[in-house]
């Protein structure tokens, strides 16, 4: 029997933090935005929900929960508010996420209860200036001298690395470069390392107050032990890793379009053109009925993904099918939600408004649609070029 | 404390009572100031926190929040000759279930979110021979004794009185925890006693009768003084008028 309903826990959970997010959040959101700092005191009571230790083991300071647990939170939150969002799944996801699975003990006990309590922030730098989505073009290399790692390059767009409070980077470099082919290897970097420059942040389009920002490296140098999972295991970790960060994205991209319904049915009933509520009109109800389908589907396609997951199944497809399929729902939720508000849709007062310039991102994060495509694409046996 | 309907939802009259069924039901939000403030002194004290409500079977939802939010055990009291009790009966109901446990300090809330009539705590108090402190805006315990602010309308009295005693507390008196997952999985397996009325030696007689209840009437629009000359004289008359200044 399919079985769709959410635990009785997980169900509890979620309406804690809906009630959250309207009390700490909304009010505020629109502010944070206008702002485009990351607004720590926002992330201090996330932190005191337990939301940045959701599926870590309580020995490291987490709550045992699992990823759909997170991504439900993820959802709540990203309905409201998808800065705050990305930042819990950055946070959580690229992060801390790496360090659980492929630390030592000893890395673990030493990075990851800051993370899971939410007093420290992690960032995970793949992407560099010279292209992200063929990540295995790495250029930044780390090169064993002695004891130390002697890292030179530059990453680009790396969330939650310049915020206050955080810790480390995980980075991936080019370990080996030779006859014997190129080895990638991730190594944690610590805020505070000689060498490391973290650039000011970008203009971006939307996920004004997500912290995102350019990383420098000059002969910065760590202690060899930072070396995270084994010498030349990178490359295939973060695959690894972002095949649950496809999954949590979904969730980002469902909040983001049930906000867009959400705020859509209110205005269609407030808002009165020629003598009626606009959504008695069918050009408007039907857009709102499309919005809402989708987004349902977009939902049941990340839950499932996350249920595969939990079952020990593949589910590399379906994490993919999942972010490509929700980020386009996103993307066209926020986009006709514009349209239902009229003028007042370009206009930032209304959630719509920011939740557009919030959207595009997530067609483009994680891994693009195009990357998707192809990633689905090889799933089903195809080769496309 | 109480489940109550969602205050943040329109409110349903059936006859003279609040409609409960099928309406959302939360732990009343002034409730959520007592939890907390139990938690805070068991945190900085030792001891434990139990949750005590009267209501029906629903009502462990109110007191498994409190539970997630961290408290120790629940007390249920729950009966179907219940239903409709006014404060008199609550509270008798409530003194003869808590008279023979042991225990530092009763916390409430100043008045339910639903009923508003303020008077059960009190009546509790009384039912018990304990002392009363009420409307407190901070709490504390020292030794044996608890002091508190009370709120009075030009500020706030200092009263202290021996344990054990009965506290009401203000919306003011702390910023309530949310519960963390971690708290709310825990919270399974905490201790729920439920109690019947039988369970309890009480002579029931509820006297008091609903006869009538309207809904209030709407708030209607607020006066727009238009910037001009005298702008601030004229809010100065009207607040006047209004006996606010
Ligand atoms: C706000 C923000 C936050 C981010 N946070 C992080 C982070 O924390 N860590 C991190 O490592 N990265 C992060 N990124 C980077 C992000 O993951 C990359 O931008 C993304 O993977 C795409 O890489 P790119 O920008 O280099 O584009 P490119 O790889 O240069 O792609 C350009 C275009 O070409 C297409 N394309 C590329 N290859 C193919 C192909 N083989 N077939 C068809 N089309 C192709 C792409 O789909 C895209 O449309 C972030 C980006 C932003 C904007």
């Amino acid at each position: 029997m399919v079985d769709f309903d959410l635990s009785e826990e997980q169900v509890e959970f979620q309406m804690v933090v809906r009630g959250f997010v309207d009390d700490v959040i909304r009010p505020h959101a629109e502010r944070w935005d206008a702002e485009g700092e990351l607004p720590m005191d926002a992330v201090k009571q996330m932190a005191g929900l337990g939301l940045f230790g959701l599926p870590f083991p309580e020995a490291y300071g987490g709550s045992g929960a699992d990823l759909l647990t997170l991504c439900i939170a993820i959802e709540e939150i990203a309905r409201i508010d998808s800065s705050l969002a990305i930042t819990l799944e950055a946070a959580v996801g690229l992060g801390a996420m790496p360090i659980y699975r492929f630390g030592t003990e000893e890395q673990r006990r030493r990075w990851l209860p800051p993370l899971a309590a939410g007093d420290a922030l992690a960032g995970y730098g793949l992407t560099e200036p010279g292209g992200g989505s063929d990540a295995a073009a790495t250029r930044t290399t780390a090169k064993l001298d002695g004891d130390e790692w002697v890292i030179n390059g530059s990453k680009s767009f790396i969330t939650n690395s310049g915020t206050p409070i955080t810790s480390l980077v995980t980075i991936t470099a080019v370990t080996r470069d030779g006859d014997r082919g190129k080895e990638i290897s991730s190594i944690i970097v610590p805020s505070d390392t000689p060498g490391f420059e973290v650039g000011g942040g970008y203009r971006k389009m939307g996920w004004h107050h997500s912290d995102t920002h350019e990383l420098a490296f000059n002969d910065c140098r760590v202690p060899q032990e930072n070396l995270l999972g084994e010498l030349g295991g990178g490359f295939s970790n973060f695959l690894s890793i972002l095949d649950d960060g496809r999954i949590a994205i979904s969730a980002l991209a469902v909040g983001l379009a049930q906000g867009c319904v959400d705020e859509s049915i209110k205005y269609a009933h407030e808002r009165e053109a020629f003598g009626r509520p606009i959504g008695e009109y069918q050009a408007v109800a039907f857009k709102i009925a499309d919005m809402a389908t989708k987004t349902e589907l977009a939902r049941t396609a990340y839950h499932k993904a996350a249920w595969l997951k939990a079952g020990g199944r593949p589910y590399k497809a379906q994490a993919a099918m999942a972010k490509l399929y929700s980020s386009e729902v996103a993307v066209e939720a926020a986009r006709e939600a514009v349209q239902i508000h009229g003028g007042y849709g370009y206009i930032e007062e209304f959630p719509v408004c920011r939740h557009y310039r919030d959207a595009k991102i997530l067609e483009i994060g994680e891994g693009t649609s195009e990357i998707m495509r192809i990633l689905i694409a090889r799933e089903l046996g195809l080769q496309p070029r | 404390m109480k489940h109550v309907p969602d205050p943040n939802l329109p409110v349903e009259l059936d006859g003279g009572r609040l409609r409960r069924d099928g309406v959302q039901c939360v732990l009343d939000p002034g409730d959520e100031f007592g939890v907390e403030a139990g938690l805070r002194l068991v945190e900085e004290h030792g001891g434990e926190v139990t949750l005590v409500s009267m209501g029906p079977p629903a009502a462990a939802e109110a007191i498994k929040r409190g539970l997630s939010m961290g408290a120790h055990r629940g007390l249920l009291i729950s009966d179907d000759a219940l239903a409709g009790a006014d404060a008199l009966a609550t509270a008798t109901v409530l003194a003869a279930a808590l008279g023979g446990r042991d225990f530092d300090l009763i916390i409430a809330g100043v008045e339910s979110t639903d009923g508003y009539t303020g008077t059960m705590p009190s009546t509790l108090a009384e039912l018990l021979g304990l002392p009363q402190l009420t409307f407190a805006t901070s709490l504390s315990v020292t030794g044996s004794s608890v002091r508190v602010d009370r709120q009075s309308p030009d500020g706030y009295q200092v009263v202290e009185c021996p344990l054990p005693a009965l506290v009401t507390v203000t919306a003011g008196v702390n910023e309530p925890r949310y519960p963390s997952f971690k708290g709310i999985m825990a919270a399974k397996k905490k201790p729920m006693e439920e109690l019947a009325l039988g369970d309890l030696a009480v002579e029931l007689d509820v006297r008091q009768k609903v006869v009538q209840v309207t809904q209030a009437e709407e708030r209607r629009a607020g006066q727009v003084v238009a910037a001009d000359g005298d702008t601030a004289g004229r809010i100065a008359d009207l607040l006047a008028e209004a006996k606010v200044i």
